[in-house]
């Protein structure tokens, strides 16, 4: 059943952006760049995704379990610390540059676009290079810390 | 603003926030799809098949949609080989340090009004308004 549940969600994400054509970097790229004719199309898409998730995460926080009384974790809401910003931020750049970000560069790999996938294996190859180099970069910058765990 | 597309933007936005709703409600899970990508990468958890899963329909939805006469339009990916590679390093170191994306943190950390993804969202969206109207701004015309 979480398979069923999982496929159709992953679907009906596919179906929105295809429809809201979020899945093209040029649509994405008409909202980014304020120098060129706007388009405020994506405010709208992220403005209408979040009132409808809304009253079911509320729902489900509040209660602790999702519809089949399984306990739910949920990630935290504090502290803004600097691996949260620092990360958005990278993020950010990458995003603006290309106008791709994780969800439309997967999604648009279904549409059979070759150029897609080398900006997917990129992005992988970026997720997997975190976990091993976050500790050391965290120790260089703040040498005390690095001394008290060694 | 010729190119605004208000009807299907709000259309297309709300399967986004249903498919976010259906995942949460139904396993307790945040539709974040650096998240969703990150864990099955890692491999640290023995949950990958709900990831692959849930992939497999987002990759899967928009050849479907062609295939039933949909006539989705080829996408427009204008950026060099170099480009697309920094780009994608980019977002994929940003995103697995920051814990989420445009999906996990703009989209499903804002239905929960939390602070930390709200503000990842601000962030990420400021960088990424900055960025684009520098590098594109004139080009783009």
């Amino acid at each position: 059943m979480a398979l069923v549940i999982a496929l159709s969600a992953g679907l009906i994400f596919g179906l929105g952006l295809t429809v809201s054509r979020m899945i093209d970097p040029a649509k994405v790229l008409g909202f980014l760049n304020l120098g060129g004719s706007w388009d405020p199309s994506l405010s709208l898409v992220m403005a209408s995704a979040v009132l409808v998730a809304l009253p079911a995460f509320y729902w489900v926080e509040r209660r602790g379990r999702d519809l089949g009384g399984r306990s739910v974790a949920v990630p935290r809401k504090w502290p803004l610390d600097a691996r949260l910003i620092a990360g958005s931020a990278l993020f950010g750049v990458g995003w603006g540059l290309v106008g791709f970000c994780p969800g439309p560069a997967m999604a648009s790999l279904g549409l059979g676009s070759g150029r897609s996938l080398i900006f997917v294996v990129a992005m992988a190859v970026g997720m997997l290079a975190v976990d091993p180099l976050w500790p050391r970069l965290r120790r260089a910058a703040s040498p005390e810390a690095g001394n008290r765990v060694g | 603003m010729e190119n605004f597309t208000p009807g299907s933007a709000l259309l297309g936005g709300a399967l986004i926030g249903l498919a976010a709703a259906l995942l949460m409600l139904g396993s307790g899970r945040i539709a974040g799809i650096s998240g969703i990508l990150g864990g099955l990468l890692a491999r640290s958890t023995s949950d990958g098949a709900w990831r692959l899963a849930f992939l497999a329909g987002l990759i899967g939805m928009p050849a479907l949609y062609n295939a039933l006469g949909g006539g989705v339009a080829p996408i427009t990916l204008d950026a060099s080989t170099g480009l697309l590679i920094g780009g994608g390093l980019l977002v994929g170191v940003g995103t697995r340090l920051g814990g989420g994306c445009t999906s996990g943190h703009g989209v499903c950390g804002s239905a929960r009004l939390s602070p930390r993804s709200m503000a990842a969202t601000g962030v990420f969206l400021a960088l990424g308004l900055l960025v684009a109207s520098l590098v594109h701004g004139v080009a783009g015309g």
